[in-house]
């Protein structure tokens, strides 16, 4: 795999690969040395273009806990401030000769546009309202772990709230439905992209069968994405989607990819329950992120490995 | 083509005189074994029995998996991607013997990694190496201090060490490959 762009590329296999890889470093980072030299002497750049707390500090952390040097750009203070381009920005990088570039930007396609302009690997770390693939990966490491499951197959998920403006909604049903799990997209229906379907999930505009749900997978609402009144108001939103304690199950499980808007998509004494993974997710997101850069980074092949038997490959036993 | 340099029973012997060698050389030390993945481990696992056995003490078994720490992470060719295995070392090295245990001793490059991989859990007193085949051409100043069986082999065959844990059977075959591979990596 040369990137990562969206779930849509991936197959199966190519999930449970580099989940199986994040298991390996979660060992990792149980160690007193929580690092390992892998990515010696490689450069990754971190190009964000809009504000991120968990996935830029994470594929941060995620470089060097490889031992890869790390460049961290953002808009802002950057000379993109002054009008540069992408492109532009792009080729300026490249004179570092980076192994991987890890994009985020408000423009659907960026990361495609990069692919396409340079010779490292790229990472679409959240690209418009488009897809968001390594935070869906991580969720389904976490769900796996969390439910003990080595797939989804049979899962019942429910995923509420702004899925019109979520590139996690569009990534997450890819992945979700991918590893064998129904999955159902809620909210009003100005936040339900029209023909939502062909993404392969069933449509409800109200919470009214959340009671089959496994997992009740919450969206954030996303006010600097709502130009327009896509809801009466933020209260009659909380009135008829928010997750609280009266509408989860004591059996079902709670994901938010964040940031929580306390009290609106998610009450305050949810978030905090047991139920809720929502800690786990973030810490879920260095180990899967780590697997991302090392699939995409280590190119190798099984034969005359060690001199001796090759290894069992995934898909194709030895 | 492929001819067979030992069989069940000879893995068997090879194992209990290797395990006999470990007790001989470190009368007074703390033993530990760790195995390097996938078969390293299962034999260290079966070295830990015999060991055990010799000693009537406990041995404490770990195992590396050497994925992170090769150093032909970004030189290979892409091609279908190895399994990566989870490292298990449990239990602190400092004052210990540690054996590192694997099948097939080649370039070296493996020994390195898991010698490398090791370091990132402690430090061990003193670090030895058991390898149930060293089939010759290293390329890394590595030496077996525990040897099953010296093979010299060309670079253009194959070992190949089958373990019943693994493979159903015990077994270690020379595979002659058609044509010469363009030198060892590993």
């Amino acid at each position: 795999m040369k990137h990562l762009l969206t779930i849509a590329d991936l197959e199966r296999s190519d999930i449970e690969r580099i989940l199986s890889t994040a298991d390996s470093f979660s060992e990792v980072a149980g160690r007193d040395i929580k690092k390992v030299p892998t990515l010696r002497g490689r450069t990754v750049v971190n190009l964000f273009y809009e504000s991120s707390t968990r996935t830029s500090s994470s594929f941060e952390l995620a470089a060097k806990r490889l031992s890869a040097d790390l460049i961290s750009i953002r808009s802002t203070g950057s000379a993109v401030d002054k009008g540069e381009s992408l492109r532009d920005t792009v080729a300026t990088l490249s004179a570092y000769d980076p192994a991987a570039i890890v994009i985020r930007a408000p423009w659907v396609g960026a990361a495609d546009i990069v692919a396409r302009s340079c010779t490292a690997s790229v990472v679409n770390a959240g690209d418009g309202k488009h897809e968001h693939p390594s935070q869906a990966l991580l969720d389904v490491f976490t769900l796996r772990r969390r439910l003990g499951l080595e797939s989804l197959d049979g899962l019942n998920v429910w995923i509420v709230g702004d899925v019109l403006h979520s590139r996690v909604a569009r990534s997450n049903v890819l992945a979700f439905t991918r590893m064998g799990a129904r999955v159902t997209v809620c909210g009003p229906p100005t936040l339900i992209p029209r023909e939502v379907e062909t993404l392969g999930c069933d449509v409800s505009y109200d919470l009214d069968r959340l009671g089959e749900a496994d997992v009740v997978y919450a969206l954030r609402m996303q006010n600097e994405r709502m130009d327009d009144a896509f809801v009466p108001s933020l209260r009659e939103y909380v009135a008829c989607y928010q997750i609280n304690s009266r509408r989860l199950q004591p059996r079902q499980v709670l994901m938010h990819p964040g940031p929580v808007n306390r009290g609106v998509e998610l009450s305050a004494d949810v978030m905090e329950s047991p139920q809720a993974l929502i800690v786990d997710q973030v810490a879920s997101g260095l180990v899967v992120r780590m697997a991302i850069l090392y699939d995409l980074l280590s190119a190798r092949d099984q034969s005359g490995e060690r001199g001796g038997t090759p290894e069992p490959t995934v898909g194709q036993p030895a | 083509m492929s001819r067979t340099v030992l069989d069940r029973d000879d893995i068997r012997r090879t194992l209990v005189r290797i395990a006999h060698e470990i007790v001989e050389r470190n009368p007074d030390e703390r033993i530990a074994l760790v195995g390097v993945h996938t078969r390293g481990a299962f034999m260290a696992r079966r070295l830990q029995a015999l060991i055990e056995e010799l000693v009537r003490g406990e041995v404490p078994l770990g195992e590396v998996d050497i994925s992170f720490y090769r150093d032909d992470v970004a030189v290979r060719e892409p091609a279908s991607q190895p399994v990566v295995h989870s490292s298990r070392v449990d239990f602190p090295l400092e004052d210990m013997t540690v054996v590192l245990v694997d099948d097939v001793l080649y370039t070296g490059r493996t020994a390195r990694a898991a010698i490398e991989a090791l370091f990132d859990y402690g430090r061990p007193s003193r670090l030895q190496l058991a390898v149930l085949v060293d089939r010759g051409h290293r390329e890394l100043p590595i030496r077996p201090d525990y040897v099953g069986k010296n093979l010299p082999t060309s670079r253009s065959e194959r070992v190949n060490v089958r373990l019943e844990e693994q493979d159903g059977f015990d077994e270690v075959e020379i595979h002659e490959l058609g044509t010469p591979v363009g030198g060892p990596t590993a």
